[in-house]
């Protein structure tokens, strides 16, 4: 089975700082932002946005976490997995733009559990949506706004992200093409 | 008119070979080489003749108790087993207190045919363990009670006890005591231990049937009378049997299948398959007791065969009835834990299934020598064939067997009782084929009978 | 895992995933919306063959935050007393298209015979059998011990070397056991001290020290944790100690025995507590003591349970 390399550890750290850029320029600022990542690397992601954005507008941006295990859908076809924390940033989210980070957005399951978590514990002004890798087969309509890269896939291909603070290395790695 | 039966090359328990000629029930011929003619012939090369083994201790549940069994399934069950003759416990509904119930019971084993069936009288009425029941009327009727028991329940009043075994003796009989200290065993559910305090389950102390057997036996020294001690379960029980032997007291004991190879580790599921009165207990237990068998310590090994319903078996443990089935499996059951350890041979299986048993219930024309002239009371049995045991193995009405799915080694192939067969290669005989051969039996017995004295 | 019947088969790492399960679920009572999504559409059964309000009301609320419908069915009696069978219950049950049942019986045991017996699918949670086991009462025992010790940062922590004292009616007593099983996979020792005729004859299957004087088991153990154990108002009748008094005297958590256990030592109890008899009021409402917040622990780690034992694809099993 072959495994290729489609970012390099530079490559994420320069698609990060792009992210982080436009979601100011998107935003007219750093008002109101609230950085929250889906465990478990969507949440080293979320700091490291967090902190350029801060470091970008002088403002501190708060980060957090939402865990979405137990608002999955696929609960019931799956072994139950154990839960991660959800820890909200002191001012909670009311009136806030939240800014979702996730690893890779794939059929978009995972996303629709995070916005429900998040209006069971807040009513944010907005919510916007950050991956790192957007690698197609969307089965609900949902979309991202911020995408560092664009991988379409196939199916059988699987898609590996490692992250320093969770892996021992970075990169963004995709497996397979033909069936085996 | 009963069948000849012509049985080639049976092995016997002292290890000869021989032919057997039998009719009308009756042993007429030994020898090899041996012909008759229009005789059913048995071709047991392989197999084993042992005497028709006797059970001194089963519950029939007829009357009263029949959707677990009745007296006809139930002798169906000991045919199955090998067995000629059973001894029926008492606590029926109503209980076997009375002349009534125990001829009731005895006329009903007859009708069936396939064994002897002895009635046991209740010692007390009711089984309350207050006043004595019937004794000299049961003692005195057609059904000849020679054995008085409780059973299920302990005579624990030690004055009602003494009572009993100097009353019995005036009839020739033995009381059988089942030994529980009723205020030791409140709520009780299996052997008291390290196990039961992990299971959460009432402990039924070993120290509450020792307690009993030392005051029985030191009672039956007293009023010089004969004791016979129930389904023995733990080592210290064995010794005080033992101490009481070597002092001369006239006591007998007996040990069931069950305990000679099951422990209490079974119950950590429970599975109420495994619950039984007294409780299984631990592995340095059953070594004892297979010990006293061996040495004679506990004379034979008893059934108690104990068959319940679906229901009151497959529920939470504590609601769940006490007993087990066993006498299908009792002969495979002492072949596995006595024979093929090596601690006994097959006479001695004949002694303790058979001719013992036979001696204390006195139980006549059962456990006699395989000679000229004695009854032909006999069980065919291949020592060489394994199964692994299971329900179509039981002929009773019941199912709580707990060997089932266990490898038990050997199968009875026939069983002759009256003259007939009432299992013929490994099956059991048609129930209206046996009611008819032995109401014949029945009949030419009347016919035989002596003109009674005075009869005009 | 598919059910939980006991501690005693509870493995260290299934235990741990049920105490940081139960820190997450415990942060969802502290938020605007005190509900999750996560059972919705599932139908938990409270099968209680014993009166117990508390834990029946603790089990309803977990299940109802996690979305799930409820149905209390109090059950009069069993086999014994002639009351509908266990098996024809079940079977009901199964009928109604319970997914979860919560059964608390009389007969240790009985969570074991239906979890075993095929009469019902579904995933069986034991609340209490008998004698034997009280798991989620552990469970919560321990949520509540691994919270005071470790606070924020409890996840994933056990209780290695924790001292652990239990007291009372240890023989009818299935929170000892439960606790005694639990608190020894956590790495914690546990030390029992009771009257010899409220200990079972043989504990070596329980993996606890025993004494039987209170005032010796403190100066030598130095607890962590002292657990004081109800004592039933049957058991004074059954001639197991002589009166109420003489229990309080030797074996209660007066004051001046609470006064000589160690300054940071925990004082618990799975109530209802008896004050004055195996409790003091020094005792029960000091700091230390953790009764009132073992109750709201108490549904955070129910929760965590009923999400691990019904949430899933359920074909694992424990």
């Amino acid at each position: 089975m072959s495994t290729r390399t489609v970012l390099s550890q530079a490559d994420i750290t320069r698609a990060l700082t792009r992210i982080s850029h436009e979601v100011l320029e998107s935003n007219r600022g750093p008002d109101g932002l609230v950085v929250l990542g889906i465990p478990t690397r969507g949440v080293v992601l979320a700091e490291r946005i967090g902190a350029q954005l801060s470091s970008i507008s002088g403002v501190a941006v708060p980060t957090g976490s939402v865990d979405v295990t137990m608002y999955r859908d696929d609960l019931r076809r799956n072994p139950t997995r154990a839960s991660q924390p959800t820890r909200l940033p002191d001012g909670g989210i009311d009136g806030a733009t939240v800014v979702l980070v996730d690893d890779v957005l794939y059929s978009g399951r995972t996303i629709r559990a995070a916005l429900d978590a998040l209006s069971a514990l807040g009513r944010p002004r907005a919510v916007r949506l950050a991956v790192l890798v957007d690698r197609g087969h969307r089965e609900l309509p949902i979309r991202a706004d911020f995408v560092g890269k664009n991988l379409p896939t196939s199916a059988a291909e699987r898609i590996f992200v490692r992250l320093h603070g969770v892996d021992d290395d970075e990169l963004v790695a995709i497996e397979g093409g033909a069936d085996s | 008119m009963t069948t000849t039966h012509l049985i080639r090359a049976v092995e016997t328990v002292d290890g000869t070979r021989t032919d057997v000629l039998v009719r009308d029930g009756v042993v007429v011929e030994l020898g090899s080489g041996l012909s008759a003619t229009g005789a059913e012939v048995i071709d047991a090369d392989g197999l084993l003749a042992l005497p028709g083994l006797v059970d001194l201790h089963t519950h029939l549940r007829e009357p009263g108790g029949e959707g677990a069994e009745t007296v006809l399934t139930g002798s169906r069950a000991a045919a199955a087993g090998g067995f000629t003759a059973v001894n029926a416990m008492a606590n029926s509904s109503p209980v076997a207190d009375t002349a009534g119930v125990v001829e009731q019971v005895q006329a009903l084993g007859e009708r069936a045919g396939y064994v002897t069936v002895r009635p046991i009288g209740a010692v007390t009425q009711g089984l309350e363990g207050r006043r004595l029941s019937e004794i000299g009327a049961m003692a005195r009727s057609r059904a000849a009670v020679r054995v008085f028991s409780d059973d299920g329940h302990c005579v624990s009043d030690p004055l009602l006890m003494r009572r009993a075994l100097e009353y019995v003796k005036g009839f020739g009989g033995v009381v059988a005591q089942h030994a529980q200290e009723p205020r030791l065993t409140e709520g009780a559910q299996m052997n008291e231990g390290a196990l039961s305090a992990e299971l959460g389950l009432g402990g039924w102390p070993a120290v509450a049937e020792e307690s009993i057997i030392a005051r029985d036996v030191l009672l039956a020294d007293h009023v010089g009378a004969r004791l016979h001690v129930c389904h023995v379960s733990t080592a210290g029980s064995v010794e005080v049997v033992r101490w009481a032997k070597a002092r001369g007291i006239d006591v007998t004991a007996e040990v069931t299948p069950h305990h000679l190879l099951l422990t209490e580790d079974l119950v950590s599921s429970y599975d109420s398959r495994y619950k039984v009165n007294p409780p299984l207990r631990l592995a340095e237990d059953v070594e004892a007791l297979r010990a006293a068998l061996a040495d004679g310590t506990i004379d034979i090994v008893a059934t108690d065969h104990a068959p319940h319903t679906s229901e009151a078996k497959h529920c939470e443990w504590d609601a769940a009835a006490n007993g087990m089935v066993g006498l299908e499996s009792a002969l495979s059951v002492v072949h596995r834990t006595m024979v093929e350890t090596g601690l006994i041979g097959w006479a001695d299986v004949a002694r303790v299934l058979s001719v013992a048993p036979a001696r204390i219930g006195q139980v006549e024309g059962h456990g006699r020598p395989l000679a000229v002239g004695e009854p032909a009371e006999l069980t065919l049995y291949d020592r060489g064939v394994s199964r692994t045991f299971g329900t179509e193995h039981l002929a009773g009405r019941s199912r709580n067997s707990p060997f089932l799915g266990h490898t038990l080694p050997g199968q009875v192939v026939t069983t002759l009782h009256q003259g007939y067969a009432t299992v013929r290669d490994g099956l059991v005989v048609d129930e209206r084929e046996i009611a008819d051969r032995a109401a014949r039996v029945a009949a030419a017995a009347v016919l035989a009978a002596p003109e009674p004295a005075g009869a005009p | 895992m598919k059910h939980l019947l006991s501690t005693a088969d509870l493995g260290r790492d299934d235990a741990l995933r049920i105490l940081d399960v139960a820190e997450d679920m415990a942060d969802v009572s502290t938020r605007q919306v005190k509900k999750l999504p996560t059972l919705r559409g599932t139908t938990v059964v409270n099968l209680f063959y014993e009166d117990s309000t508390r834990t029946r009301i603790s089990f309803e609320a977990a299940a109802k935050r996690l979305s799930a419908d409820v149905i209390n069915f109090a059950a009069k009696g069993s086999s014994v007393s002639k009351g509908e069978s266990l098996k024809d219950t079940a079977q009901t049950l199964a009928a109604m298209g319970a997914d979860g049942i919560v059964i608390r019986h009389p007969a240790s045991g009985a969570p074991r015979v239906l979890a075993d017996s095929g009469w019902v699918d579904a995933g069986i949670v034991n609340a209490g059998d008998g004698t034997h086991e009280h798991p989620t009462q552990a469970l919560l025992d321990a949520f509540t011990m691994r919270r005071r010790v470790h606070g924020d940062a409890s996840r994933g922590r056990d209780l290695d070397g924790l001292e652990v004292l239990i007291v009372g009616d240890i023989l009818h007593s299935r929170v000892a056991r439960s606790n005694a099983w639990l608190l020894r996979t956590l790495g914690a020792h546990v030390t029992v001290v009771a009257p010899p005729t409220l200990l079972p004859v043989d504990v070596s299957r329980l993996g606890v020290d025993v004494h039987y004087d209170l005032d010796e088991a403190i100066a030598r153990v130095r607890p962590d944790v002292v657990m004081m154990l109800r004592i039933q108002q049957e058991r004074m009748a059954e001639a197991f100690f002589p009166n109420a008094r003489e229990y309080a005297r030797s074996w209660g958590l007066g004051a001046a025995r609470f006064r000589s256990l160690p300054p940071a030592a925990l004082v618990m109890h799975p109530g209802p507590m008896n004050r004055g008899l195996e409790i003091g009021d020094d005792a029960a409402d000091s700091p230390r003591s953790t009764v009132r917040e073992q109750v709201g622990n108490g549904v955070a780690v129910r929760m965590a349970v009923l999400y691990l034992t019904l949430a899933g694809d359920r074909e694992d099993s424990l």
